[in-house]
C-alpha cells in the first residue's frame, strides 16, 4: 500500500526523563497516506515521543527528519507551515472567539505585518465546518464544553493546513459519537496526501485508524511496527500490565480487559 | 469591521477621548481657563499668566500623567501575557517595591528630589534583574516560578519600606507616604516617558501576533514557529523598563496596570495588535481625568491619584463585566 513520500523518519531514537530512559532506539517511518498511533500506559513516554516529534524536545539520542530533512534544520517557522501539532490542553485563560481561536492556526502563513484575510477566515471556517463546530464561530471559547473545546483545537490544527499531523489525545473529551467522527475525519486527511500521529488511550480506536503502532510498556521497550504485528492481546496484555482478549467481531478485532 | 480598518477606528476613537481629557486637564483648577485660550497658548499665540499656567503649570503634568498612564496599561497588558495570569499587573514583579526601597533610601538621607528619581530608578532596574537573575537559576523559566520570584521580592522590598517608614523622622514620613501613594505635581520632566511610550509600542507592534499565540499556550505557541523563550525575554525587559519609568515620574499609582487592559478586553477582544496601542491611549486617557478630578473635586486638597483611578474604573469596570455577562 504505502506509496506516498516518507514524511516522517525516526531513526534510532531514544527517549530520556532526568535518569529514567522511556524507550530504547527505535526506527519508524511514516508516509504520506498513513496514520501512526502512540499507546501505552500512563506515563510511558507517549507525549514525550510527540513532542519529540514535532521539534519541542530533542531527544537522548538518534534524529528525527522530517520530510528528509533534520528536525534541528527546521526554522521553526517554516516547520510549522509544513507539521502541526495539538497539545494536551489550551489553557483559555482570556475571553476569545472561536473563530479567532481557529485562526491562529494561520499564524505561520502570515508575514510578521500580516492580518488574517478573507482566504484565511474561508480556511478557518472550513476547519469548523469538518468539526461540526460551524454554529459556534462568534462564541467565546470558555463559555464551551471541554469537548466542544477540544474540537475547535482540532479545528485550529486543521486549519494550519499542515501535511504532518501531530495531534496528542484528540479524542480526549469528545462523546462516542464525536470520538469516531474526529479519527474518520483525520483518516481522510491521511487520505489527502497527510501523515498523521496520534497518541491514544482506547486500543480499539487505535485499532479503527492505525496503519503503525509504536507501543511503550512503561518499563524502556518499545515495540513499532504495522498495527498486525503490534496489536496483538499477549503483546498489549504485558504493555498495559492488564491480561487482555482479543475477539473477532465480524472481521473486526476487539480487544477486552479480562 | 476586520483587520487593520477596525484598528484605526478604534484607536481614532481613543485619540478623540485622549485629547478631550488632555484639554480639560489645561483649562480645569482653582484658575480656570476658557479652552480656547489654552489652545492658543499651545501653539504660542497666547500671553500672561493664563498662558503660562498651561504651559509650564498643566501642560507638564497632563503629559507627565498621560504618558505614566500608558506605560502602566501597556505593561500590565504584557505582564499579562507574559505571566498568563489575567490578575497580573505592571508591580506583581516587584518593580515598584524595589522603586519604593530605592527612593525612600533616597529620602532617609535627604537628597535632592532629582537623587530621589535616580534611585527609584535604579531600585526598579535592580529588582528587575535579580528576579530575572533568580528565577533563570538554572535555565528553565517556568512561569509560576517567575511569578513566586517576583511576589516574594516585592514582598521583601515592602518588609523594606515599612522598615524605612518606621525609622524615618515625622517630618520625613509625611513626604515618603506621598511618594508611595503616587504623586504628580512634582514632574516637571514628561517628555522622555512620552518618547519611552513611543518607542515602546513600535517595539511591540511587530511583536503582537506573536503574543496572541502565546497567551493561548507556550507549547502550541513554540509549534507555530514562534521563539516563546526569546520573546518572553523581551516581554519581560519592557514590561519591567515601562513600569520603572512609571514609578520614577509619579510613584507607584495602583489599578492602572491592572484594570485598563480588561476593560478594553471587555469591549473590543483580546487581539494584541489592537489591545495594545489601545491601552497606551486608554491608560493615558483614564489616568489624565483620574489626575485633574484629584486635583480639582475637592480643591484646594489634593487627593491622591490612585484613590480617583479606583473610584473611576471600579464602576465602569463593574458595569462593563455585568453588560458582558447578560
Amino acid at each position: 500500500m504505502a506509496t506516498g513520500e516518507i514524511l516522517l523518519e525516526i531513526d534510532e531514537v531514544a527517549l530520556r526523563v532526568g535518569e529514567r530512559w522511556l524507550c530504547c532506539a527505535f526506527s519508524q517511518q511514516l508516509r504520506a497516506g498513513e496514520v501512526l498511533v502512540l499507546l501505552g500506559p500512563n506515563g510511558a513516554g507517549k507525549s514525550t515521543l510527540l513532542r519529540t516529534l514535532a521539534g519541542l524536545a530533542a531527544p537522548a539520542a538518534g534524529q528525527v527528519r522530517v520530510a528528509g530533512r533534520p528536525l534541528s534544520d527546521w526554522p521553526m517557522r517554516e516547520l510549522a507551515r509544513l507539521r502541526a501539532y495539538l497539545p494536551q490542553q489550551q489553557p483559555d485563560l482570556f475571553p476569545s472567539s472561536v473563530l479567532e481561536t481557529v485562526l491562529v492556526g494561520r499564524h505561520p502563513h502570515l508575514g510578521r505585518w500580516g492580518w488574517e484575510g478573507g482566504r484565511d477566515e474561508a480556511i478557518a471556517r472550513q476547519a469548523l465546518r469538518e468539526t461540526g463546530m460551524q454554529d459556534f464561530a462568534s462564541r467565546d471559547v470558555q463559555t464551551l464544553s471541554g469537548g466542544e473545546r477540544q474540537r475547535v483545537a482540532i479545528a485550529a490544527v486543521l486549519a494550519q493546513q499542515a501535511r504532518l499531523l501531530l495531534l496528542d489525545e484528540p479524542t480526549n473529551h469528545l462523546d462516542l459519537h464525536h470520538q469516531i467522527t474526529t479519527l474518520e475525519l483525520l483518516r481522510e486527511r491521511a487520505g489527502s496526501g497527510c501523515a498523521v500521529v496520534l497518541v491514544l488511550h482506547d486500543i480499539n480506536l487505535a485499532a479503527r485508524v492505525a496503519d503503525h503502532v509504536v507501543l511503550f510498556d512503561g518499563r524502556g521497550r518499545v515495540l513499532a511496527g504495522s498495527q498486525d504485528e503490534v496489536l496483538r492481546a499477549e503483546v498489549l496484555g504485558e504493555a498495559f500490565s492488564q491480561p487482555m482478549d482479543c475477539i473477532d467481531h465480524g472481521g473486526r478485532r476487539v480487544f477486552v480487559p479480562r | 469591521m476586520q483587520g487593520p480598518a477596525r484598528l484605526i477606528l478604534i484607536l481614532l476613537l481613543l485619540s478623540l477621548c485622549a485629547a478631550a481629557a488632555l484639554l480639560w486637564a489645561l483649562v480645569a483648577g482653582e484658575f480656570v481657563i476658557a479652552p480656547l485660550t489654552a489652545l492658543s497658548a499651545l501653539f504660542g499665540q497666547a500671553t500672561g499668566i493664563g498662558a503660562d499656567i498651561v504651559l509650564n503649570l498643566r501642560l507638564p503634568r497632563a503629559v507627565a500623567v498621560f504618558a505614566c498612564g500608558g506605560l502602566l496599561a501597556l505593561a500590565g497588558a504584557l505582564m499579562q501575557v507574559l505571566l498568563r495570569n489575567p490578575l497580573a499587573d505592571p508591580y506583581i514583579l516587584g518593580v515598584s517595591g524595589g522603586a519604593a526601597v530605592g527612593a525612600l533610601l533616597a529620602m532617609m538621607f535627604g537628597l535632592s528630589a532629582w537623587l530621589v528619581d535616580g534611585a527609584a530608578f535604579a531600585g526598579a532596574l535592580g529588582t528587575m534583574l535579580l528576579v530575572f537573575g533568580l528565577a533563570h537559576g538554572d535555565g528553565s523559566w517556568t512561569q509560576t516560578r517567575l511569578l513566586l520570584t517576583g511576589v516574594v521580592v516585592a514582598a521583601g522590598c515592602g518588609a523594606l519600606v515599612s522598615l524605612m517608614l518606621s525609622l524615618a523622622t515625622d517630618a520625613r514620613v509625611y513626604s515618603m507616604l506621598f511618594w508611595l501613594m503616587g504623586d504628580a505635581s512634582s514632574a516637571t520632566r514628561p517628555w522622555p516617558a512620552l518618547a519611552v511610550l513611543g518607542l515602546a509600542l513600535l517595539a511591540v507592534a511587530p511583536l503582537a501576533r506573536d503574543l496572541n499565540v502565546l497567551v493561548r499556550g507556550e507549547e502550541g505557541a513554540r509549534a507555530l514557529g514562534v521563539d516563546v523563550r526569546r520573546l518572553r525575554h523581551v516581554l519581560y525587559a519592557l514590561a519591567s523598563l515601562l513600569t520603572a519609568v512609571s514609578v520614577t515620574l509619579i510613584g507607584s499609582v495602583g489599578f492602572v496596570g491592572l484594570i485598563v487592559p480588561h476593560l478594553l478586553r471587555l469591549v473590543i477582544g483580546n487581539d494584541q495588535r489592537v489591545l495594545l496601542p489601545a491601552c497606551a491611549l486608554a491608560g493615558g486617557t483614564l489616568l489624565v481625568v483620574a489626575d485633574t478630578a484629584a486635583r480639582t473635586v475637592l480643591a484646594p486638597i489634593q487627593l491622591p491619584v490612585g484613590v480617583l483611578t479606583a473610584l473611576i474604573g471600579v464602576p465602569l469596570f463593574l458595569f462593563l463585566l455585568s453588560r458582558k455577562l447578560r
